[in-house]
């Protein structure tokens, strides 16, 4: 009996309000169960790209063939463009965290200075997706669409994509990402090369020999670059993905920028020192570290596997 | 609140900081140089993948736990955190995998 009605005041002290069971605060509390719907979000999209690259997986384009950029290097520089932005968002969760200890301290200067940080490294992570962007859209070498909606890229007789660019003006002429090529000349400079092949993209680089290319090109059109409809690179579904998720992605980045910037301005205005707590940082770097995790994954699933 | 048992001073943040970066470099320099005993077909992809996926979860767990901070709060609210994620992406991910391995083998025919 007397066990009992201990048992039964316990329950009561703890989850009969005026408590925190969970010792944590309901805006802490909110922000966790937010990012648990946001990572079932994010897991569904990556879920629906692994099934359709399962479904499409021989004209799905290798990664480390279609991102290959990198700022002011030429030649291919495969997955070293992501692997620095992977770095500025792990290095920008690191000045949050920094944020955040100083927060714990009281100490209004050390978190301005670390939650600007933290800004800029979010900034400098938008800028480089749009740089990835950009390159994604204008494209690379270029390739043709037949008439059954494959991708094909122009290939020598080793099996070695030939851009566009190559095809037409020969090797060693000044590069231009921008020029745009009819479809009449790439048929016509195909036809007159006999060592000239079709490569379909994918894992196992299947390739059309000159001979059986030439009724396959005489109907297909260039495509440059990717939009929603068609990608050079191969599959069109390749290309809604990757602007879906990293576009969601970047949204999220966005946002998170934002909220830094609404919780700098107060951190300024010392709207947390008055209250006597810097729990606002943590809140916002909760979200932001979501943000990095969330892009651990995307890298992962997009860019290496 | 188990605030308390959290570690003090910033040394701990860069411990974490460079076990990130280190297991990002790993994993770069094994998307480019591609080993070929790890190319090996294994359950449906290659045993690449599979180490990519681990490097990947090592990662997320120390961004969670540590920078999230979640390895000290209270551990009602761990599991209420980790639970649904660790049930249900998984299911997910099963579920629609298998079906895609599916329309594969049916598009091929």
């Amino acid at each position: 009996m007397a066990t009992q009605a201990t048992v039964n005041q316990d329950e009561k002290s703890i989850w009969g309000g005026g408590n925190k069971p969970l010792g944590a605060s309901y805006g802490k509390l909110m922000m966790w169960f937010f990012l648990i719907s946001d990572a079932l979000t994010f897991s569904a999209f990556l879920v629906a790209y692994g099934a359709y690259r399962f479904k499409f997986e021989t004209s799905w384009p290798v990664p480390e063939d279609v991102f290959t950029h990198f700022p002011f290097l030429h030649g291919d520089w495969p997955l070293l463009y992501v692997a620095l932005m992977t770095f500025i968002l792990i290095m920008s969760s690191v000045t949050m965290v920094m944020a955040v200890n100083e927060g714990h301290k009281m100490n209004q200067k050390g978190v301005t200075v670390w939650m600007f940080a933290t800004i800029i490294g979010g900034l400098i992570f938008l800028g480089s997706q749009a740089w990835e962007w950009y390159h994604f859209i204008l494209g690379d070498h270029g390739a043709v669409r037949l008439e059954d909606g494959r991708m094909a890229h122009i290939a020598d007789h080793n099996g070695e994509t030939v851009s566009l660019h190559t095809l037409i003006h020969g090797e060693g002429a000044e590069h231009d990402h921008y020029e745009k090529f009819a479809t009449e000349d790439v048929i016509a400079a195909f036809k007159s090369d006999s060592r000239l092949q079709l490569l379909f993209p994918g894992k196992n680089r299947d390739i059309a020999s000159h001979n059986a290319s030439l009724p396959l090109i005489e109907k297909s059109y260039v495509v440059q670059g990717a939009n929603m409809k068609e990608n050079e690179y191969g599959h069109p579904l390749f290309a809604n993905f990757f602007f879906f998720i990293t576009g969601f992605h970047g949204f999220h980045v966005f946002t998170g920028v934002l909220l830094n910037l609404i919780i700098f301005i107060n951190i300024i205005k010392g709207t947390y020192e008055r209250r006597g707590h810097y729990e606002m940082v943590e809140k916002v770097g909760l979200y932001w570290h979501f943000v990095d995790l969330v892009w651990v994954f995307v890298f992962t699933f997009f860019y290496l596997v | 609140m188990s605030d308390h048992d959290q570690p003090s001073g910033t040394r701990w943040i860069w411990n974490v900081f460079w076990l990130l970066l280190i297991v990002t470099a790993v994993e770069v320099a094994l998307g480019i140089i591609k080993p070929g005993f790890m190319m090996k077909a294994f359950g449906g992809t290659i045993v690449l993948n599979y180490v990519f996926i681990i490097l990947t979860l090592v990662k997320a767990y120390y961004i969670v736990m540590y920078f999230m901070h979640l390895k000290y709060e209270a551990k009602t609210l761990i599991w209420s955190i980790s639970l649904p994620v660790l049930i249900l992406i998984p299911y997910l991910t099963f579920i629609v995998l298998v079906e895609a391995g599916y329309m594969n083998e049916v598009t091929l025919k």
